[in-house]
């Protein structure tokens, strides 16, 4: 019988260490499996966030091989021979082993001024069409794994949580302010509160997106424009009118 | 560890708690949110992680976007036929009326549902509707209903508790009055007072092996429901949904939405054979295609054309896949093969189906805009569950309400595919609405002390006693049996022995023993979870055992066929006066007439008013 060895962050805020365990494997197991595996036969109080298994809920995010991914669907023999190392994120507290404290990210998410649908037209139906809708879709495919936010410098590296919403919430502003129906403006927040002006566009975020979410390019980089549309655009118009419209 | 003082634990008090955060969960809360009431809504896991988020397809309302011929009498007259007749009359009509107004409510919260050519909500096939019936966002309409209300329901002063299990529910009387619940992040107990309180758990699916259920499906509403007195219902239908993954074994049991058939997608067996066209009941004969080329018409649209063997409702489809493997016409690995890429283009399988190709590529190392997937029969869905009202959702106990695959009575004997979305927000709505009426007519009751210590005791024991059972291993081995003698297909001399195993496993159970302490810890919490997957894994097969025929979801080799005998009857469970299980089988109340003629027209005379034109 094959197995394989995982060297596991076990430990909680005051502490810890990485323990190696030793699992038998079968053909398609995934991280979270080998995990499941250490719980049942070696640690049952290792700690780990899951539910559906699939990468629909985005639970079971953390970092292997020092990649932040959702062990339940990366494939051991996707990883180099040899030990896995796993561990939790390191943006957010640890709680234990390796499920961290997310709340900061729910917090975010109730700061965001909700949709504010236009009235329906006479029949009782909003019509919207397709081609209106697949970019909001595209950022709706997000399932709150916090990869992005994990990865992301600004929160990772220089802990500007209080001035920056983040890459997740970044794409969930666009996505409102995108949507056909919408009749809100958030574009000061965005600018204020929210901190768009800190995302220096290293494009960290979409290469770690499991549901290949164009983060920066489709949601990030149009609401920075937005910005600057409302903000700067006057100067730009000055300066038109200073040294003319010939270096177009 | 000595028991604590109870007036010193964490107490919050709330008009009304909601137990469960899927869809019926906040979608009661926000009802209750929306009266005013101080609403409290606990949550297993994260805030928008619960299993809603696995439904793909999407879910059923009578909008008559696509197809204009569709209204809440069909969709009404498919529920029905699609739960062989056994459904609770009342709430298959509600239901069918306001799926439509919750559907479009969830667009002015936000939800973007794909577009038809005119820019209306689209609406997609799906097996047993009749017509284009599915509002939906490619293959992940769970995600969308549940960010939906999840991103509406912050905003509307709802108290959420994150990541607590509720350990049981606390009484006065007859009447539910609170819960006592523990975080997972510290172990440290929590009491909820509350003047009524909402079910919205799920089912039990992860008492079997194989099962696209995550491992929050432990039935503890059920269970805490059964504790509480509360008598349950149709137990004894389990769906198992036809296509789950079988390969590789890590993913064995992970849903393939029944979308893949709605957009062309047939079954075949090893030797090539589309087998579905043998399998066809013959209640749906006159309404189903008995020839390729029929049923490729009725794909591009003829409206002529009868629907493909494929779209089926699940209970024939799954036991048709499940006769296939037996008689060695099976896949590799014991399935059978869905094929789409012969049916569609590569880009537009990528564009309707995107999470099935990647959940392909990523964990089977399949291309299905290239190659067949291998699928088999997967425990899906409970049908059965906690008996309510069927206007208020409450339950047999006072105070205490259910909504969501936790409460029987919409699906009867088999659930269509979509029912179960569109359930969770007109049943979410409705016990919200019934649960603060009851919280204006009612003060909060008095917490019996001695009841909260006692549900102490039994949560610390496991982590205080000296050695016991591995609570991981006495999980599998239930696993193993249940899928084992309380499958797809059932015979008494199975389920009689599943009866005695759950009395060595209950055994077992009841001597579990999780290490260290009590901050996030995985065996503890499984340890705690097995009385509710017991109790509902033994409500499931007492009523399997008792129910003497074949329909929908329920089959039994030994009792082949719909027995009209036992069409006349719903089997319920209640706990004895000693702690037994007590099941017995109930006389159902005759439907309303306009509703009965509906429900048994033919679709010609429905369509043409000569039947159920005065039902309003």
């Amino acid at each position: 019988m094959a197995t394989r060895t995982f060297r596991v962050w076990r430990g909680d805020k005051d502490g810890g260490e990485f323990k190696e365990y030793t699992v038998e494997t079968q053909p398609g197991m995934v991280v979270l499996d080998g995990i499941h595996r250490i719980q049942a036969e070696h640690a049952g109080d290792l700690a780990v966030r899951w539910n559906c298994k699939a990468g629909k809920c985005g639970s079971c995010s953390m970092e292997i091989n020092g990649k932040p991914r959702l062990s339940c669907m990366t494939r051991l023999n996707s990883l180099p021979e040899g030990t896995i190392t796993v561990q939790p994120l390191k943006t957010f507290p640890l709680i234990k082993d390796l499920v961290t404290d997310v709340k900061w990210n729910y917090e975010q998410n109730k700061r965001i001024p909700p949709l504010k649908p236009r009235a329906r037209e006479a029949d009782g139906h909003h019509r919207m069409m397709q081609e209106d809708v697949d970019r909001v879709q595209e950022f709706r495919k997000c399932i709150e794994c916090f990869l992005c936010q994990d990865v992301c410098h600004v929160l990772r590296d220089h802990h500007k949580h209080d001035q920056f919403v983040g890459p997740r919430f970044m794409i969930r502003l666009a996505q409102l302010e995108m949507h056909p129906l919408d009749t809100e403006d958030r574009i000061p927040k965005i600018r204020k509160e929210f901190g768009s002006g800190w995302c220096n566009i290293t494009r960290c975020c979409t290469e770690v997106c499991p549901e290949h979410i164009g983060i920066t390019d489709n949601g990030i980089i149009p609401m920075k424009e937005r910005v600057v549309d409302r903000y700067y655009d006057p100067i730009a118009w000055f300066f038109k009118k200073v040294f003319g419209a010939s270096n177009k | 560890m000595a028991g604590p003082d109870v007036s010193e634990l964490q107490t919050f008090e709330h008009d009304v708690l909601v137990i469960g955060a899927g869809g019926a969960g906040l979608r009661a809360a926000i009802a209750c949110a929306a009266l005013g009431k101080n609403t409290g809504l606990v949550c297993k896991s994260l805030l928008g992680k619960a299993h809603t988020v696995m439904a793909e397809g999407g879910m059923a309302a009578a909008m008559g976007n696509v197809d204009s011929r569709d209204n809440w009498k069909v969709h009404f007259r498919d529920t029905m036929r699609g739960g062989k007749f056994l459904n609770n009359w009342r709430m298959a009509e509600l239901h069918a009326k306001e799926a439509p107004e919750r559907v479009r409510e969830l667009e002015e919260w936000g939800a973007v549902f794909d577009r038809t050519k005119t820019g209306l909500i689209s609406q997609r096939n799906f097996g047993g509707h009749r017509y284009p019936r599915l509002a939906h966002v490619g293959d992940r309409t769970g995600l969308e209903l549940i960010r939906t209300l999840q991103d509406h329901g912050v905003h509307q002063g709802i108290h959420v508790h994150m990541e607590c299990t509720i350990l049981d529910l606390l009484k006065d009387g007859d009447r539910v009055v609170g819960a006592l619940g523990y975080w997972r992040e510290t172990g440290r107990f929590v009491l909820f007072k509350a003047k009524a309180v909402v079910l919205a758990t799920g089912g039990a699916g992860k008492a079997w092996r194989v099962t696209s259920n995550s491992w929050e499906y432990s039935g503890d509403g059920l269970a805490m429901a059964y504790i509480a007195g509360a008598e349950l219902m149709d137990l004894e239908f389990t769906q198992f949904h036809p296509t789950g993954m079988v390969w590789p074994p890590s993913v064995r049991g992970t849903l393939v939405t029944e979308g893949v058939r709605g957009d062309g997608g047939i079954l075949k067996n090893k030797e090539g054979k589309r087998f579905m066209f043998g399998y066809i009941p013959e209640r749906f004969a006159p309404e189903t295609a008995d020839s390729e080329e029929e049923a490729n018409r009725w794909l591009k649209g003829d409206k002529s054309a009868r629907r493909p063997p494929e779209l089926l409702t699940r209970d024939v489809v799954a036991r048709a896949i499940n006769a296939e493997v037996k008689a060695g016409r099976g896949s590799e690995h014991g399935g059978v093969y869905l094929d789409i890429a012969s049916r569609l283009p590569a880009e537009l399988i990528k564009k309707k189906l995107p999470s099935m190709y990647h959940q392909f590529k990523e964990l089977a190392e399949v291309d299905i805009t290239t190659d067949p997937m291998e699928v088999g029969p997967t425990l899906h869905y409970f049908m059965g569950g906690i008996r309510v009202d069927a206007d208020s959702q409450m339950t047999t106990v006072p105070g205490l309400f259910a909504a969501g695959e936790c409460a029987a009575g919409l699906h009867g004997a088999n659930r269509l595919g979509g029912n179960s979305l569109s359930d969770l927000i007109v049943f979410g709505k409705r016990a919200g609405d019934g649960a603060c009426d009851w919280a204006d007519k009612h003060d909060g009751g008095q917490i019996d002390n001695e009841q909260v210590l006692s549900i102490i005791r039994r949560a610390t024991e496991i982590l205080n006693r000296e050695s016991g059972a591995n609570p991981f291993v006495v999980q599998e081995n239930l696993q193993e049996m249940m899928s084992h003698n309380v499958g797809i297909i059932r015979v008494k001399h199975e389920l009689e022995t599943a009866v005695e195993k759950l009395q060595e496993l209950k055994k077992e159970a009841a001597t579990a023993k999780a290490h260290a302490t009590s901050q996030y810890n995985a065996g503890w919490h499984t340890a705690l979870d097995l009385r509710n997957l017991l109790i509902s894994a033994e409500a499931v097969t007492r009523a399997a055992l008792l129910r003497e025929e074949s329909r929908g979801a329920h089959t039994r080799e030994d009792f082949p066929g719909e027995r009209d005998e036992w069409l006349k009857y719903n089997i319920f469970i209640k706990r004895g006066q000693d702690g037994e299980m007590v099941v017995e089988k109930r006389e159902r109340a005759p439907g309303p007439e306009g509703l009965v003629a509906i429900a048994y027209s033919k679709i010609e005379d429905l369509e043409s008013g000569a039947v159920g034109a005065e039902v309003k």
